[in-house]
């Protein structure tokens, strides 16, 4: 803020703009704007994260004491709810839930970085007939509802067995389905120059080669970047795993917390809160460690959250 | 771009033989690499495709041979009053939700565009919602917010809304579908963060030359700003419309699955998966699934025609 302001009177000096009362106006009139810019951005703020707060306080509350009051800081504040949380549903662990999601997340993320990178050198670096006509497939799936392959694939998945197993939930991630990475991939490739090719190529190098070595390295941006929106929207998913997923020992923390939900009382909402609280806990932790590379791949992909 | 060009002029120079021989072994290598993928397209989308389109056309309940019926699945969606209801739903939905979330979107990244300090935290701050925000716990949440006697049920009754204690918005089937659009304006931050990116290319000559010319805040917002801002405002409101028709998670939550109360939050999605998987009538739900297909091509394809009246692209203006 200070420095801000510093800089803009200095900016103004430099240029020679005015006497000293115009200046000192012109810098009042900047520090208004400023107080009312971050008034009104903070007035958004609460607005934006009185939810998320109102969430974390709710889940140390007892349950009567949430869903009526407006107020922020519990009175009794205690760790019950997570107590109870922890218990698990029905038999089954929190700790099942909890391994079935990072499993399946990390699982994700791995299929995710090898399919899509092979796939966006193929389109990016490599000449081949057919290949116009395969991007513009890649692209068109980019725009394509879930809805229109569920069924048949879900009736594939059926006859081959495959329900109740990580199958179905992770075939596409290893063969480049998701084709907003490959996109964002061979985006980011078109803008590395031709000549570390060439110059690999000189030396003997294959595709194979050039790819591992000179390729992949340079990616590294791109594939962390990959490998952060495939961890979250792995684990948020809830219609794959809705789908395929049909015991309790199998689910997700979506579909725990979902099962969870259904199982306690509607009054229950303290344990709802902590178990949805730990649900989400890993996004949110994700988003602080690497908020610049998530707004960065937003800015320039369109990514969506 | 010019050395690039000779550089690859020079290549075309070389030996005629040794050039087949890499042509043919980019051929081979480009297919190699390509493969994975090939394969997903086939097994897991353009196979899939076909198969639902085929389905459509036939009764089919998983466990007994499909029999074919004709166009009996399309002309049932016609008379279904569950299905015409989901219609409604979702249009609603699209229409208000998708141009809010964009307006607030927009409305947020010129506020921080203009300021100096301190945007960057506000920005990060603002797209955490969209990234949490399809999440069953953000929507248990919501529910538990809007519900019976709750903060947004006292609010909305102090100005005029339903008395709390009836079910709040939650329970009420004329404010669940406003709950759930509030939802999704809520998740502004990621359309912001593109309209953002993209105010930072408009020039801020030309905003300043205008500024000398006499043109007040709002002229040069309507005049630069915005046709400058227009391919980005295209590329939001494709993804988002394309994004609203295909809401589900916030609805299964919140309606336990139901699409209740009286089928208000019955989306297109929800009831194609009711139909689906839970009374596994495949066919139908294949119908369903191809008249969305359609209608979300059609919507794109009429945003791509009028886009020449209203989108500007940087060449447009020499």
């Amino acid at each position: 803020m200070t420095t801000n302001v510093v800089r803009e009177s200095g900016a103004a000096a430099a240029t020679g703009g005015g006497t000293r009362p115009e200046r000192s106006h012109a810098r009042a009139r900047k520090r208004i704007r400023s107080v009312v810019f971050h008034v009104f951005s903070v007035a958004v703020l609460v607005v934006i994260l009185y939810p998320a707060l109102w969430m974390l306080m709710s889940s140390f509350k007892p349950s009567n004491q949430i869903v009526g009051s407006v107020d922020l800081i519990p009175r009794h504040g205690s760790f019950d709810n997570y107590v109870h949380a922890f218990q698990g549903i029905g038999g089954v662990s929190f700790w099942t839930f909890l391994a079935n999601s990072l499993g399946l997340a990390v699982l994700s993320v791995v299929g995710v970085t090898l399919s899509c990178s092979i796939t966006a050198y193929a389109f990016s670096r490599i000449r081949f007939p057919g290949r116009g006509v395969f991007f513009a497939c890649m692209i068109s799936t980019l725009l394509l509802p879930f809805h229109i392959v569920v069924i048949p694939q879900y009736i594939m998945f059926n006859q081959l067995g495959m329900i109740n197993t990580w199958w179905p939930l992770l075939l596409g991630k290893f063969l480049g389905a998701d084709a907003f990475f490959v996109f964002l991939m061979v985006q980011f490739m078109r803008g590395l120059p031709r000549e570390l090719d060439e110059a690999a190529r000189m030396d003997g190098a294959g595709h194979a080669r050039i790819f591992a070595s000179v390729i992949l390295p340079l990616l590294r941006p791109a594939l962390v970047t990959s490998a952060i929106f495939a961890f979250i929207w792995s684990w948020n998913d809830f219609f794959g795993p809705l789908l395929y997923l049909k015991t309790p020992t199998s689910y997700t923390m979506p579909l725990a917390l979902r099962l969870y939900v259904d199982q306690t009382s509607t009054s229950d909402y303290g344990a709802q809160m902590a178990m949805a609280i730990l649900a989400i806990l890993p996004v949110v932790l994700f988003f602080l460690a690497f908020q610049r590379h998530l707004v960065r791949g937003v800015a320039t992909q369109g990514l969506k959250g | 771009m010019m050395t690039a060009q000779l550089a690859s002029g020079a290549q075309h120079g070389a030996p005629r033989r040794r050039t087949t021989w890499r042509r043919r072994r980019d051929i081979g290598a480009g297919y190699a690499f390509l493969s994975p993928w090939l394969i997903g397209f086939f097994v897991l989308t353009a196979g899939p495709m076909v198969a639902s389109l085929v389905l459509s056309f036939t009764d089919y309940d998983l466990f007994s041979a499909p029999s074919p019926v004709g166009f009996a699945n399309y002309t049932r969606l016609f008379t279904d009053s569950n299905y015409l209801q989901a219609v409604k739903v979702t249009l609603l939905y699209v229409v208000f939700g998708a141009p809010l979330k964009l307006i607030v979107a927009l409305a947020v990244a010129v506020l921080l565009n203009h300021a100096r300090g301190g945007s960057g935290f506000y920005r990060s701050a603002f797209y955490l919602p969209s990234l949490i925000g399809g999440s069953v716990s953000v929507a248990i949440v919501w529910k538990a917010m809007f519900t019976d006697k709750s903060i947004v049920a006292n609010i909305g009754s102090f100005f005029g809304g339903p008395p709390a204690e009836s079910g709040g918005w939650v329970g009420n089937p004329s404010m669940t579908l406003p709950m759930l659009i509030l939802l999704t304006v809520w998740q502004f931050g990621a359309p912001m963060i593109i309209f953002l990116a993209g105010l930072k290319q408009v020039p801020t000559e030309l905003l300043e030359s205008a500024s000398v010319d006499g043109a007040g805040p709002v002229r040069r917002f309507t005049r630069i700003t915005l046709p400058m801002l227009s391919p980005v405002l295209f590329f939001n409101l494709l993804l988002e419309l394309i994004h609203s028709f295909q809401v589900f998670n916030s609805a299964f939550i919140i309606s336990n699955g139901t699409g209740g109360p009286v089928r208000s939050t019955l989306f297109y999605t929800l009831y194609l998966y009711q139909r689906g998987f839970s009374d596994f009538q495949m066919g139908y739900a294949s119908a369903m699934a191809w008249v969305l297909l359609v209608v979300i091509g059609l919507v794109t394809l009429m945003l791509f025609r009028t886009s020449n009246a209203w989108v500007h692209y940087g060449g447009d203006e020499k």
